[in-house]
């Protein structure tokens, strides 16, 4: 039947037939499980982002709070509302602060405070539980004057419950709900304290804004969509310098910001494993057509063109990539949920399910990955000799290091632009990525070749052991860099992190401050200070805090968009915190120029700015800078520059003026000081008698941040598994590829009279000299990245753990010998006459 | 050794079954035969009659469906793998058709491993066992090449390095399978002369040592003090 015969010699039939049968084949399987490795970490976080970023567009307008906003620190204009409900507009004013709050027991805590009118929200819903056991209800408004909702941790810190009461400055206000939801809450990654929310109008009445105070103020709007608009084109019109107008798109930029950095480096990350997964895979492609140059040679042989050859080999392998995908991306998406769950408190209400995006990525990711590191092995294939079939010893023609480096170049770089979306930033990393490697293979050969004066010391299984390292000289550094790479990955997260953190901890002195007193009042900060000596500590020194927006320098108008920098335009966009001084902060240090009325300088005008703020504005000696204070302009020259330490805990300025210059603007006072523990109580009191004065705990601000990071930590170093697994896909690789060649040797033995420890000592030799190279390895770059960072970016000594070492080299050693020895066990099992008998 | 005999090698009754495809195949049938010390046997026969085969069954390699083999006394059934190796680790030496060197180690290395293997010699210094291993190179002419690794070794050189390994422990049998195989006409002749010369005149005043040689080749085989001839798995 002509049918039936075409059907079975359909190509298709064939390819999947042979594909079936080289599935059997260990280097196959070897690439599938790299290929599984290096898409599940991709997909992980593919899949994960995408759902942020789902999550983050839907949320948007709720997240926004409206279809615009203004944001401000001072109140808007009183007629906006009007102006606003007459173009068929609703609207709703929030006003935020820190402040601290008490229970009726005296416990007190910094709150966030949120003050909200009776429309608010305007998108989105709050949702309250009105009991703690009580069932969650959504609430379309906020709460009712004379009440407070407050978050469950900040509930939990006062020891209050809801129908307690609780005092917000002079206000002494019962709580009817715990929050939550708040919809326009953004980040809990920037707002470090927990929120209390009451009534716009308590606000005021709570005595809690004063001149200087740090409120935040929100105007919100929202309608149809051609209002928004027309309303929008008015209020352009209306702004002033320090109103800003925030769209759709403008849904908490710093979050937005913080996560696609976040994004970003989970995508750099998970690339770590890819190039590792390439390594094996470049490792088993090279044996797959070592093992295939007799049947490919026959092929040849009986009239099959090179090329027939090359396309039936290379179909199989991309089928075996698109079936390792498929199962490396149904991991990936199990493994996002692992993700979501460390990263999940950063991010606002419920994620969205994912799309199909990072499928079609993640399958991108596989077919990219194998074609780049394999084809330059299967090129062999197709380049066999058919006289293989008479002479054996003609061999495939060996593999193109050039080819091969510029197709895994080529390959990884484009994932690298890909996932960095950055096409400079995206050249750094392979440009770091491919010294790194360099320097670790470098390295590796050397410690390998080092270990040579030991082959005559250790008897017969260390040298044995340590001989095959060396003769596989290639082979043992691809697997010495891939140890080495995720083990440094490892050390670095655990070790390094965790004693940088330490370091700088004990670079803070015992005594330093660890409260800070914000918005005390002009003339009453010798009652502040007298209250607070009177408690038996030591009489604090206030400074003035005068709040200026630098409007022009040299006279120019400054502008934030014309800065590139996302942290300038933040910094001029703000309000300064300037301060007046008669004699130079005890902290500071005068690096250029003089304090005001030294060596003939005018005691009455001049800046004295912070060198940082110099170098990030490009500003020198003699520039002027003019500062909006209070509705007036203040214009005077730069007459010295001060470099501070911010890691004092002192109170620190960026810019400092004479007195004359600034001491009738208005201002509040604010300073640092170390309160013991067993005077906490006292401070309560004092904070009592000063109902404005908010006191800011920068241990506990600390131990947030450390929180925020120990998190971030989590998933990177969740990652970074991937990579460590993609790491042992190497060794699985390697193990694979010298297969026959251990079996023959270990049956060689057996027929010479060793015994089965002498054989098991040898593979432990080899794996066990192998990981602890790597580790060694890993341990002195993880201690120099260490040092650098300390040195670099920290600013202070880092002694060298020696931990790193045992960890590194510990774990190494007993790590990837026990791996190896899993791999190759079986060598003993086989009888030495079948082995011997066999072909080579 | 058995003080009752004088064999070092003893087969009785050795059968060799395999499960093919259509069912159990017969490799060895019924084999019995015996080697003295320094006695040098050859068994000859057709490619597939089972020589090869016998010769593992012999040396302890494998172990035989039926039938006993003695070797240096022992009953090698009675022994797990563990204990065939030891039984044959500085007491037995190989040398192979297609050579079989550790292609990590130098000519130097491979010649060490017999006498790092016996455990016999735990109490000599590693230079003592350097030494050994020298004079059996020197023997087979390789002094000169001590350092060099396999592959930088004509055929010539691997079979003499093989050789050198296989007489280094001064071992009570050597077995040879093919030694000649994969060697010229010219080189194979030096090579036997070799492997008889070293059998029969151990270094210092050594017992000769007995050789079992495998081979196809009737003029080969018949240099040797006996030749059992074998065919389709059963002795001629």
């Amino acid at each position: 039947m002509s049918n039936a015969g075409n059907r079975g010699r359909s190509p298709l039939r064939a390819l999947l037939r042979g594909t079936w049968r080289e599935w059997r084949s260990a280097e196959l399987r070897v690439l599938a499980a790299a290929l599984v490795v290096a898409v599940a970490a991709v997909a992980a976080v593919g899949f994960f982002t995408d759902r942020v970023d789902r999550g983050m567009a839907q949320q948007a307008t709720a997240l926004l709070g409206g279809d615009l906003a203004v944001v401000s620190d001072n109140p808007q204009p009183e007629d906006w509302p009007a102006q606003a409900a007459a173009s068929g507009l609703e609207t709703a004013r929030t006003a935020s602060l820190p402040s601290v709050v008490f229970s009726l027991d005296d416990e007190s805590r910094l709150a966030a405070l949120r003050a909200v009118e009776a429309g608010w929200p305007l998108k989105g819903e709050a949702r309250i539980r009105p009991g703690r056991e009580a069932e969650e209800q959504a609430r379309d408004r906020g709460p009712e004057p004379g009440t407070v909702w407050l978050e469950p941790t900040l509930l939990e810190a006062l020891r209050l419950d809801v129908g307690d009461r609780v005092e917000v400055g002079d206000l002494d206000l019962e709580i009817t709900g715990i929050i939550t939801h708040e919809p326009d809450r953004g980040s809990n990654l920037l707002d470090i304290a927990p929120r209390l929310m009451l009534a716009f109008d308590d606000l005021e009445a709570s005595g809690l804004i004063g001149p200087g105070s740090r409120v935040r103020y929100e105007f919100f709007a929202a309608g149809p969509g051609a209002e928004v608009e027309a309303f929008r084109a008015w209020l352009e019109g209306q702004l002033e310098a320090g109103q800003r107008l925030l769209g759709l798109e403008d849904a908490n930029p710093e979050l937005r910001t913080a996560i696609e950095r976040a994004e970003r480096f989970l995508g750099l990350a998970s690339l770590m494993a890819v190039l590792l997964a390439g390594a094996a895979i470049a490792v088993a492609a090279h044996h797959f057509a070592q093992r295939r140059a007799d049947p490919a040679a026959v092929m040849r042989a009986l009239g099959a063109s090179g090329r027939q050859v090359l396309l039936t080999y290379f179909g199989r392998v991309v089928l075996v990539a698109l079936l390792a995908s498929g199962i490396g991306l149904a991991i990936g998406f199990a493994a996002q949920f692992v993700l979501a769950a460390l990263l999940g408190d950063w991010l606002a209400g419920d994620l969205p399910p994912p799309g199909w995006r990072p499928v079609i990525a993640g399958l991108g990711v596989g077919m990219i990955t194998a074609v780049g590191f394999a084809l330059p092995a299967l090129l062999r294939i197709g380049q066999v000799s058919p006289l293989r079939v008479l002479r054996r010893d003609l061999g495939l023609p060996p593999t193109s290091v050039w080819l091969s480096g510029a197709l895994a170049l080529l390959a990884f770089g484009g994932l690298l632009y890909w996932q960095a979306a950055d096409p400079q930033l995206a050249a750094w990393v392979l440009l770091g990525t491919a010294v790194a490697i360099a320097v670790l293979a470098v390295l590796g050969m050397a410690l390998v070749l080092a270990l040579r004066p030991l082959r005559n010391r250790g008897g017969m299984a260390l040298r044995f052991g340590l001989a095959n390292l060396s003769r596989r000289g290639g082979l043992s550094a691809v697997q010495l860099v891939a140890f080495s790479v995720g083990i440094l990955a490892l050390l670095l997260l655990a070790i390094v992190r965790v004693d940088l953190l330490e370091a700088w901890d004990a670079s803070i002195p015992e005594d330093a401050p660890n409260q800070f007193f914000i918005n005390i009042q002009p003339g009453q900060e010798e009652a502040f200070a007298d209250r607070v000596e009177a408690s038996g500590l030591e009489r604090p020194q206030l400074d003035p805090m005068i709040r200026g927006r630098l409007i022009e320098i040299n006279d120019e108008r400054v502008n934030p968009e014309d800065f590139d920098d996302d942290r300038d335009r933040r910094l001029v966009d703000r309000e300064f915190n300037l301060s007046y001084a008669q004699t130079p902060p005890e902290h500071n240090r005068i690096v250029d120029g003089h304090w005001f009325g030294e060596a003939g300088q005018d005691p009455d005008t001049g800046w004295s700015v912070e060198a940082g703020l110099m170098e990030r504005f490009d500003l020198g000696l003699g520039d002027s800078l003019t500062f909006r204070v209070g509705g007036q302009a203040v214009r005077s020259p730069i007459t010295s520059v001060r470099e501070v330490n911010w890691d004092s805990f002192q109170v620190n300025f960026f810019v400092i003026g004479p007195p004359a210059l600034l001491d009738e603007q208005p201002r509040t006072f604010i300073t640092a000081m170390h309160v013991p523990e067993e005077q906490r109580s006292a401070q309560n009191q004092w904070l009592r008698e000063f109902p404005a004065v908010s006191a800011i705990d920068v241990s506990a601000i600390l131990a947030q941040v450390r929180d925020v990071m120990d998190q971030a930590t989590r998933a990177v170093e969740y990652v970074f598994l991937f990579t460590l697994i993609a790491g042992l896909t190497v060794l699985y690789a390697a193990v694979q590829a010298t297969r026959d060649v251990r079996r023959r040797e270990a049956a060689l033995l057996r027929t010479l009279g060793a015994r089965r420890e002498h054989i098991r000592n040898g593979l432990l030799a080899e794996f066990g000299a192998l990981g602890l190279l790597a580790g060694l390895l890993a341990a002195v770059i993880a201690t120099a990245v260490g040092a650098l960072l300390a040195w670099q970016v920290f600013g202070f000594d880092y002694s060298v753990n020696p931990m790193t070492f045992v960890y590194g080299i510990g774990g190494g050693t007993l790590g990837i010998a026990l791996a190896g020895w899993l791999g190759t066990r079986r060598v003993l099992d086989q009888a030495p006459l079948a082995v011997l008998r066999g072909p080579e | 050794m058995d003080a009752s005999s004088s064999f070092v090698l003893e087969a009785r009754d050795l059968e060799q079954r395999i499960n093919g495809p259509s069912g159990p195949l017969d490799i060895l049938r019924g084999i019995s035969l015996a080697v003295q010390a320094g006695e040098t046997v050859a068994i000859l026969g057709a490619s597939g009659s089972g020589k090869s085969t016998l010769l593992g069954l012999l040396a302890g390699l494998d172990a035989p469906s039926a039938g006993e083999v003695r070797l240096l006394g022992q009953t090698i059934s009675e022994l797990d793998e563990d204990g065939r190796a030891a039984l044959r680790a500085g007491r037995v030496g190989f040398v192979f058709q297609s050579f079989q060197l550790l292609s990590a180690l130098t000519a130097m290395e491979n010649t060490l491993l017999p006498l790092e293997l016996n455990p016999g010699h735990a109490g000599e210094t590693q230079d003592t066992l350097n030494r050994w291993a020298a004079q059996a190179l020197e023997r087979v002419g390789l002094s000169e090449r001590a350092a060099h690794y396999p592959h930088q070794l004509s055929g010539g050189e691997q079979q003499r390095v093989a050789i050198a390994r296989a007489i280094v422990d001064h071992p009570s049998v050597l077995f040879a399978d093919e030694p000649t195989g994969n060697l010229d006409g010219k080189t194979g002749h030096r090579i036997i002369e070799l492997l008889f010369g070293l059998a029969r005149h151990p270094a210092g005043d050594g017992p000769a040592t007995a050789l079992v040689l495998v081979t196809h080749d009737p003029e080969l085989a018949e240099q040797c003090d006996r030749v059992i001839s074998i065919q389709d798995g059963v002795l001629a």
